[in-house]
């Protein structure tokens, strides 16, 4: 097994002991940071390596997140169909959104990906009979978890809450999305993506289709946004209208970008450092927006790789010093 | 059908709306047209306009023409805000990537609305109408406060100063050299960065107006801009990116669409905003009157 395999094994591994630490309160913030890293990571798809800016992600996230509510509280359909669905529904309205956002460059793209997750917000907002409207949904059921409870119940060490259950649920699908996504990235295809990032009229010249493959990126963003949405509505026992509300596509960036575009697990590590860092901060103040504001304008003109980046530089860094020593 | 006299008055207060989101979003377009700069910032210079006018109200106190001090003072004390902003932090912003700029501004945004959360709180803060536009008047059957008919008669006279600064003046004829090509205005003896730093001033001069002078209409609180610079977006994007006129079009739009989307189909009208957004961004990415990005 290579090193980078290993690693990824150890903190699979460590995500699963999480709930071991007895404390619920861990459990909890694990789970938020899972289901973040996965949207982040979908996000980057398209930032980093299509660079593709998209400024309205949390449409794609919040559509997942009501499908999955909707057919699990509304209609009874097994977590095994709703959460799926989440996705194929991410990547249909990602499809159609997308046509036309790949049309457009740069501010433009961004401004139209910013009005679709708008049209998105307003009509989750505003269709009371199907979303609840303003007040949103509350009360998703957790997955059925009979069979396991039951077993659970039986083997002394194995009896688990629901929410852990589920927990445990998230960090199996979130690291069969993220291997997906790694899957995605290192193929000739993700290779492309890179392609018409560096340069796109070069990859124009050399007969790729470019919109094609900028539309699959866009599908495949949104596909993984809405199954991070459809894990989120159940964590959060609960789908409101904000999910798909513009200040969440920023969040999302922000991880991304604190953690590091220019590698896959970057946002992952923006993902856990931005839950940390919010839990720590709101404890001592009301003024988080004031700190993340802070960090950003910090982050934005001194470590513009992010952390993942800063570190990279510095163990590079590391490296020569160690070889002229 | 409602009645011609309803139609009349929502039509009058869509109009209303539209011309202070004409003020807010003018700025936005002038930052974006001379400094290519997308500034999300731009809502909380709206935001302090508004508390700034809400405490300069609470020093004066209350009596005839005061509040027009209080505005005024408000919309100054932003400009200078802006300048300050722009000399030590926006600078760095020009020329690069459109993700740095858009994360960038909305740092600054959420620093700029967290102070103003540590100085006012989060209670509602609202400012009484001026003493002497506080009356109101009928006209074709609608009645229609006196602030209202004064916020619709300043905003095209704010265009026009607009338009006449831009066209007729040696400072616009700098502002537009600027918006085309920066370097060789600078090549031909123009302090360009001292006039990035005035268009800035204008611009959240412009926005703090905005912002002081709906406090006596709509309660100032948190969150009022996060809400306007959508909006804002909304109509820059319509009226064209960097367009004067557009934006005053787009802004007008803006307002009768969200007017009578309310008044007809209550619960699109939010929806009809963004949609129309979207398929102008569609069909024609510049927006009504702008011009194509080079």
């Amino acid at each position: 097994m290579s090193a980078r395999g290993l690693t990824w094994l150890l903190v699979f591994v460590a995500a699963l002991l999480v709930p071991a630490l007895g404390s619920r309160f861990y459990t909890f913030l694990a789970n938020d940071v899972i289901i973040w890293a996965l949207l982040a990571t979908s996000l980057n798809l398209l930032v980093g390596y299509t660079g593709l800016v998209s400024f309205g992600h949390a449409a794609y996230f919040g559509v997942g997140a009501y499908v999955t509510g909707i057919l699990m509280k509304k209609l009874a359909v097994p977590f095994v169909l709703a959460w799926p669905a989440a996705g194929l529904f991410g990547a249909a309205f990602a499809l159609a959104f997308g046509f036309f956002c790949v049309r457009l460059t740069r501010i433009y793209f961004a401004m139209l990906t910013l009005a679709f997750a708008q049209i998105v917000w307003a009509i989750c907002f505003k269709w009371n009979e199907l979303t609840g409207g303003e007040q949103g949904m509350p009360e998703i059921p957790y997955p059925d978890f009979g069979w396991l409870e039951r077993v659970g119940a039986a083997v002394p060490l194995l009896s688990w809450r629901t929410a852990e259950y589920f927990y445990f649920l998230t960090v199996a699908l979130v690291a069969a999305s993220l291997w997906a996504l790694h899957r995605i990235v290192t193929s000739p295809f993700g290779r492309m993506l890179t392609t018409i990032r560096e340069n796109a009229e070069r990859a124009e010249f050399i007969g790729v289709n470019v919109r094609r493959y900028e539309l699959a990126a866009f599908v495949l963003a949104g596909a993984f946004a809405g199954l991070a949405g459809g894990l989120f509505g159940i964590f959060n026992r609960g789908v409101f209208p904000d999910f798909a509300y513009w200040t969440k596509s920023s969040e999302v960036l922000i991880m991304t970008l604190l953690g590091g575009m220019g590698t896959f697990l970057g946002p992952s590590i923006g993902a856990l450092v931005l839950i940390l860092l919010n839990q720590q901060i709101v404890s001592y103040t009301e003024y988080w927006p004031l700190v993340l504001g802070t960090v950003l304008v910090v982050l934005l003109f001194g470590f513009p790789g992010g952390i993942a980046g800063a570190v990279g530089v510095l163990a590079g860094r590391l490296f020569r010093w160690a070889r002229s020593a | 059908m409602p009645d011609a006299s309803f139609v009349f008055a929502q039509s009058l207060s869509g109009l209303t709306a539209a011309m202070f989101l004409f003020l807010i979003a003018s700025g936005l377009s002038l930052i974006f047209g001379v400094l290519r700069v997308l500034n999300f910032a731009h809502g909380a210079f709206y935001m302090l306009g508004a508390y700034l006018a809400y405490q300069s109200m609470l020093w004066l106190g209350p009596g005839p023409g005061l509040f027009w001090i209080a505005a005024l003072g408000a919309a100054l004390g932003v400009a200078l805000l802006g300048g300050v902003v722009e000399r030590v932090l926006f600078r760095y912003l020009y020329g690069k990537e459109e993700l740095y700029q858009l994360l960038f501004t909305y740092a600054l945004g959420l620093i700029l609305s967290d102070v103003a959360k540590i100085f006012w709180g989060t209670q509602q803060k609202s400012v009484s109408r001026p003493p002497e536009l506080a009356g109101s008047f009928s006209l074709f059957g609608a009645t229609i406060p006196q602030y209202n008919l004064f916020i619709i008669v300043l905003g095209p006279s704010i265009a026009l100063a607009f338009w006449f600064v831009l066209q007729r003046t040696r400072a616009g004829r700098f502002i537009r050299a600027a918006a085309l090509d920066r370097e060789t205005l600078g090549a031909l003896g123009v302090n360009v960065d001292a006039l990035y730093t005035w268009v800035f001033m204008l611009a959240s001069f412009l926005g703090g107006l905005g912002g002081a002078l709906i406090s006596p209409m709509r309660a100032t609180t948190p969150g009022m801009d996060t809400e306007v610079i959508v909006e804002a977006f909304v109509v820059v994007v319509i009226g064209g990116l960097g367009s004067l006129w557009g934006t005053f079009l787009g802004a007008v739009v803006y307002g009768q669409v969200l007017s009578f989307g309310i008044l007809f189909f209550p619960r699109f009208s939010i929806f009809a905003v963004f949609a129309l957004m979207a398929a102008v961004l569609i069909v024609r990415p510049w927006g009504f009157l702008g011009r194509p990005l080079r």
